[in-house]
């Protein structure tokens, strides 16, 4: 029942004012009655706003007061629809309408945590990935530094030189384009607080961080590479199909991209290995 | 007389060869495992149809130097392990394969 009641909630018309988002070139439409709110995804988004062109999913959201603040995120498959709960919000998804809705404090991290998840999602579907990665684009070329926190993410996007386009210092967006790879910019920092330009490049190649005594790249066996590349990929989904199919999806791009260890020092030196 | 012990892989996993490695994730909870070179041998073969103690006489005493009774006391270690992670399904009857048998990975 509570499925059915969902499913209609979905098929209602959407109302209120709007904005639509595009992340990794997916616009993304969120109706609000709520002005401010949507005034406060506007600033928190800037670079990422869509105006005019058509959404590709809709989601009507719906501002109260977290039921359970501390519950720990559960995204789960269910009667057709996907569900994303957490303390502070509970979301639920129509992959076949591409209408959802969802129920939120009137927060930025909660709408940005649905963001991230339901890209995810998106993702997991067409072979690409949402990784815990810096990235940026230099010469045409996009480069992926992943790595966990402390690694260095930060401070390699932080020494990046003026020719170099930002696309994130915390979460890159790698979606799979025919034989090649691209990253997208994404507004999801790290502790650089700053946005990621929203533009994309094919990917040339991921680096695993590590902080060393002098600059230095080193080569990564494929298992090496995949159990890295998978620590660093983001998926929260309990849903066995969709788990191997990333796997699987991981193990092509290890195949496919060039991976290297990198220890770097902490100075723009490093950047000249990054042609 | 002990009974005989039949594994299979799980259809709930995906698994990877990458070089002399295997690599395994749960579909259930996104654990990744590596297998080492003879627990590969044995994930190769657990198409369940083949005793455990078979796969231990015709690959891996068979390749590596070792005694049989110790090779299939660690391979049944190995195995019964595997299935706690729901990687390997063991029976002691063999499992009925209704079409051809399935390859690693798929």
């Amino acid at each position: 029942m509570e499925t059915r009641n969902a499913v209609q909630e979905l098929t209602t018309t959407l109302a209120g004012a709007e904005i639509t988002i595009e992340i990794g070139g997916v616009p993304i439409c969120v109706h609000s009655t709520d002005s401010s709110f949507l005034e406060m995804l506007e600033r928190r988004y800037a670079g990422f706003v869509n105006w005019g062109g058509s959404a590709e999913f809709d989601f009507d959201i719906e501002l109260a007061e977290p039921a359970a603040a501390d519950a720990d995120l559960r995204v789960t498959w269910d009667a057709g629809l996907w569900r994303v709960e957490r303390g502070d919000f509970a979301a639920v998804f129509d992959p076949h309408s591409r209408k959802g809705r969802i129920r939120q404090s009137p927060n930025p991290y909660s709408i940005d945590a649905v963001f991230r998840i339901l890209h995810t999602l998106l993702l997991a579907q067409e072979g690409g990935f949402l990784l815990h990665a810096a990235s940026a684009i230099r010469n045409g070329k996009a480069f992926v530094f992943a790595g966990v926190s402390g690694a260095g993410k930060t401070t390699i996007a932080s020494l990046a030189p003026p020719d170099v386009t930002l696309l994130t210092d915390e979460i890159s967006y790698i979606r799979k384009d025919g034989n090649r790879y691209l990253a997208f910019g994404t507004p999801f920092t790290g502790e650089l607080g700053k946005l990621g330009e929203n533009v994309s490049a094919p990917l040339a190649a991921l680096y695993l961080l590590e902080k060393g005594p002098q600059n230095q790249t080193a080569p990564v066996t494929a298992a090496d590479a995949s159990r890295a590349f998978l620590a660093n990929v983001l998926f929260f989904a309990e849903d066995p199909k969709l788990v191997r199919s990333v796997f699987h999806s991981a193990c092509e791009f290890v195949g496919q991209v060039p991976i290297h260890r990198l220890a770097f020092l902490p100075d723009s030196s490093v950047w000249e290995m990054l042609t | 007389m002990s009974c005989k012990l039949y594994v299979e892989r799980s259809p709930r996993v995906a698994a990877r060869k990458l070089g002399d490695e295997v690599m395994i994730m749960s579909g259930l909870d996104s654990t990744l495992f590596t297998l080492d070179e003879v627990a590969t041998i044995i994930w190769e073969a657990a198409d369940g149809s083949i005793p455990l103690e078979e796969i231990v006489d015709s690959k891996i005493c068979a390749q590596f130097e070792v005694e049989r009774g110790e090779a299939l006391l660690d391979a049944t270690e190995l195995v019964e392990g595997l299935a706690g992670h729901g990687i390997l399904l063991l029976s002691s009857e063999p499992v009925i394969m209704p079409n051809s048998p399935r390859k690693a990975g798929q």
